[in-house]
């Protein structure tokens, strides 16, 4: 980093953990500071003005688009990444189906029921999933709709991503 | 007992929705993209662009960039020490601009420092004296001799007839049209980007890269670096989406420049805005169309003038024009035509691939024409499109006879047969209504409309191109290696692979190796031909292995190879009295075979447009409902109806995927995608002004897979990523037109061409 960029230190509080971000330039946004300071590349970068979603994080229990977030800002919010979802002990992860176990009830929709295809605004999305279902248990095709379309996919036309969140609607209802 | 077991097993052999292998890492945020690479001592790289659409560079000085602390390198021109140009079919597109920049946008210099900030502060010091010319933006006047000609390679790109059968025929029913396509942006999600590590020394480099096509962009590479070809490695990076626009080069030379420069890393990657001047879009058109039919709706002749702007430099712009000129019939039965041609070169942003390659804008002109010559001749648009439909055996425009299974009268019954949605409720919520979560949409204004699409598509390369597919298959211990250099861009060959070589090979366990230069080319991931050759490719290599598995197992049990066959995930012989596992046969041996899968030779096209150019088709009908706020001239599609020939279905949900995929891109070409151009600028480069569909805007799609097995193709299957997303577009015009009664001939349609 040169003299010029500056060199801010502060702490984040991301999935439960204190991260401190040391030499950070003040202008840097949340998604930059995840993805390239804090070895949290799951939230994507993909427009820079909050229209596509592929960045959607969880602060203090709402969906944001941190790129749109100056990472300096955010400090003392409880932040939430893609990565934060899966309910793990991470030492027990050696293995891929170890790994396959611990993921949530919305990522193994995604996968059975076709939602992914590049992955590249999966992340984003399956965050905006789990905050919709927090939100609302029962959502209507409307609901699921507008919750999800600040969340842009160029692959699937959101078909296959309407029967993943409907899926999760489903199995959860059953064992409710 | 445990034999009933495994014929009962649900294995992901062909034919099943078998699940994508990277999935869980996608679902999880840990699927490394090309842009999540990261390396030690890494530099970042960025691109100074022409903000002029034509100018004479007079000087570039990059002295006060190059003293910006953290500023690694700087490069122009004069740093490339190979080859100056570079370009898919012709190198006529500059690594950087020296003389001039010829389209807004154009790479000027690029320069390497420690951090993106600091890379923006040197892009921004270092001075361009320019002298602005006047852009050269249409292509009518472009394409003229008295025209100022943009570069040494003239402005016209391509011109190309066709003369079919009787030119000066006539039919007692004439209907014709002027119809335009506006420029459509492929907008995949993740943007470009690259990391480039030199070999130490500087003899070589190794680039990953999100890419359709790695070996042709070693190519290139290599030609501007002056190194050999051995010397330059390509791995492909996570691709998020591709849709035609990584065909092209963008920023590969570039980075691998500044990491030679540096002998450091460089990552590079692309912002939204400069990823709309980084890429080619898809060709604006200007068609003129006129169909000579009987009184009854048969059709005689089909006469077409067709320009495609292929902006600044020349990209795929030949082989996009012969789509859209050998495609100008349709699905349709024609004996005579007259069609002419054009790709010209202009000061706009250079326009290639896109998904549907030059037929969309050829199926939108001949789709509008279908329902004119229905109006003409009293006919409904299905009994129109059934009167003409094309079968196989039938001899298109080109002279080349329709050799692939042509279902055409079938997908349009099918689709006709599809159930129509519910009407409107009058209690329905207004964010079905046209405008969605804008709430601006009146109940009492909302008209409904219905209309048809169907459209041809021709699948891999043409006119004499061998784009072949290399893959090897290596057995041991009951576990297959598939190694190949196929872009996995989403489209899910990276599921297909494996489900190839379980059904071939009665394994469960298939690894896929490295997708990179170190085995022969797979072609690119375009033209809706990766199943068909790449598959064909693994294909052919798991068949040699098992040959090789046959020859083994025979000669260790005293078995004439010939008599043993897979059953499940165990080889047998003919009369059932042998039976080993997979597994057990191939402990402690290796059986390992490549394989290339070259399709039929095609030929180029004479003077005349005639010759067998392309190599196969595939067909498929679209019936469009849509709402129409006709005060607002807003648009919600409620249903897309679809029947597609795919030749066989080898993974169902992969195949769905793949056809609500392209229907919304479709969607987006009918009513809000475009790329606005004011005399050669940009003027909506962000996602805030090009406008995406959206979930809201998303329609139901109810879709038909018709299966009518492909004897030319390897699997049986023919393509199906193109198709969906070509009569689509005209479908929803047509529907649009049908609720307003406006004539429509331009994409996107825009509210004020509905409501003013």
């Amino acid at each position: 980093m040169s003299e010029s960029i500056g060199n801010e230190m502060y702490t984040l509080r991301i999935n439960g953990q204190d991260r401190p971000v040391k030499d950070a330039w003040v202008g840097e946004s949340l998604l930059y500071v995840l993805r390239e300071r804090l070895e949290l590349p799951g939230a994507k970068g993909a427009c820079e003005q909050g229209e596509c979603g592929s960045c959607t994080v969880l602060m203090d229990g709402d969906a944001v688009c941190s790129c749109l977030v100056m990472a300096a800002t955010a400090i003392g919010a409880d932040i939430v990444t893609v990565e934060g979802l899966i309910e793990k002990d991470p030492s027990m992860a050696t293995t891929a189906d170890v790994i396959a176990s611990q993921i949530t009830d919305v990522q193994q929709a995604f996968i059975t029921e076709g939602g992914v295809q590049c992955g590249f605004c999966t992340p984003g999305l399956i965050v905006a999933v789990h905050h919709l279902l927090d939100k609302n248990s029962d959502p209507t095709e409307l609901d699921v709709k507008e919750s999800i379309s600040g969340n842009i996919c160029r692959c699937t036309g959101y078909g296959r991503i309407f029967a993943a969140v409907e899926a999760v609607v489903q199995v959860r209802k059953a064992s409710r | 007992m445990s034999t009933v077991k495994q014929d009962t097993r649900l294995r992901d052999i062909l034919g099943t929705s078998a699940l994508r292998p990277d999935g869980v890492a996608k679902v999880m945020g840990s699927f490394s993209f090309s842009s999540d690479m990261w390396a030690e001592n890494m530099l970042w790289g960025a691109t100074l662009r022409s903000p002029h659409p034509y100018a004479r560079i007079i000087s570039i000085d990059t002295t006060a960039a190059l003293l910006i602390s953290g500023v690694s390198a700087v490069i122009t021109a004069q740093d490339v020490p190979g080859k100056a140009t570079y370009g898919l079919i012709s190198a006529d597109q500059p690594v950087f601009a020296s003389e001039f920049v010829r389209y807004m946008g154009e790479p000027v210099a690029a320069v390497a420092a420690d951090h993106p900030e600091t890379c923006r502060r040197a892009l921004a010091a270092i001075i361009v004296n320019y002298e602005v010319l006047t852009p050269v933006v249409d292509p009518e006047l472009a394409m003229l001799a008295t025209t100022e000609q943009i570069h040494p390679d003239g402005n016209l790109i391509r011109h190309q007839r066709i003369i079919c059968g009787d030119p000066h025929i006539s039919g007692n029913i004439t209907v014709e049209g002027n119809y335009t396509i506006g420029m459509q942006d492929q907008a995949f999600l993740g943007l470009e980007a690259a990391m480039a590590f030199p070999d130490s020394g500087g003899n070589g480099v190794e680039l990953h890269i999100a890419t359709q096509w790695l070996h042709e962009d070693r190519g290139q590479i290599a030609a501007c670096l002056k190194l050999p070809e051995d010397n330059v490695r390509l791995v492909l990076g996570g691709v998020g989406g591709a849709f035609g626009a990584r065909e092209d080069i963008s920023l590969q030379v570039h980075c691998c420049l500044l990491a030679l420069r540096t002998g450091r890393p460089i990552k590079m990657q692309y912002s939204r805005e400069e990823s709309f001047f980084g890429h080619v879009h898809r060709h604006p058109a200007k068609i003129w169309m006129k169909h000579h039919a009987t009184k009854e709706g048969k059709i005689v002749k089909v006469e077409s003038r067709m320009v495609f702007d292929g902006g600044a430099y020349t990209s795929t712009s030949p082989a996009v024009l012969i789509n859209g000129i050998t495609h100008t019939q349709g699905p349709y039965q024609c004996d005579n035509a007259v069609v002419d041609g054009y790709a010209v070169r202009t000061n706009n942003p250079p326009c290639g691939a896109m998904r549907g390659f030059g037929v969309v804008q050829a199926c939108f002109a001949h789709e509008s024409q279908m329902d004119k010559l229905a109006q003409a001749c009293g006919l409904s648009p299905v009994d129109v499109r059934l009167i003409n439909a094309m079968h196989t055996g039938d001899k298109l425009i080109t002279g080349q006879v329709m050799e692939s299974v042509a279902p055409v009268e079938r997908c349009i019954r099918e689709t006709d047969a599809i159930p129509m949605p519910e009407t409107l409720a009058p209690n329905a919520n207004v964010l079905e209504f046209p405008g969605g979560s804008g709430r601006t949409a009146d109940r009492h204004n909302i008209v409904r409309g219905i209309g048809w699409g169907v459209s041809m598509k021709n699948l891999m390369y043409s006119e004499g191109f061998d784009d072949y597919a290399t893959a090897r298959c290596t057995l041991s211990n009951g576990i297959a290696s598939l190694k190949f250099a196929t872009s996995e861009v989403g489209q899910g060959f990276v599921t297909l692979a494996p489900q190839i070589a379980r059904s071939v090979l009665g394994v469960d366990d298939v690894v896929l190796e490295t997708s990179d230069t170190q085995i022969g080319s797979a072609g690119s991931t375009s033209a809706s031909r990766q199943t068909w050759m790449s598959g064909g490719a693994v294909d052919g290599a798991c068949r040699l292995v098992r040959e090789r598995l046959f020859e083994h197992v025979g000669k260790l049990h005293n078995i004439d190879p010939i008599r043993l066959m897979i059953e499940h995930t165990d080889v047998i012989d003919t009369i059932g009295t042998f039976r080993i596992s997979v597994a057990e046969a191939t402990q402690g041996i290796t059986l390992s075979e490549t394989f290339e899968h070259h399709h039929r030779k095609t030929e180029d096209l004479d003077a005349n447009g005639q010759g067998n150019c392309h190599v196969a088709f595939a067909f498929v009908a679209h019936r469009a409902v849509v709402d129409v706020d006709v005060e607002l001239g807003l648009v919600k599609v409620v249903q897309i109806a679809t029947a597609q020939d795919v030749g066989r279905v080898l993974n169902p949900l992969s195949a769905i995927g793949q056809i609500e995929g392209g229907i919304a891109q479709g969607l987006g070409l009918a009513v809000m995608e475009e790329i606005i151009m004011d005399n050669g600028r940009v003027k909506n480069p962000s996602f805030t002004d090009y406008l995406l569909p959206t979930a809201l805007d998303a329609p139901h799609v109810v879709a038909i897979m018709i299966e009518e097995a492909e004897p030319q193709a390897p699997l049986g299957a023919k393509g199906i990523g193109e198709p969906p997303c070509i009569s689509v577009t005209p479908a929803i015009i047509a529907a649009i037109r049908a609720a307003t009664g406006k004539a429509l001939s331009r994409v996107p349609v825009r509210p004020q061409d509905i409501c003013l």
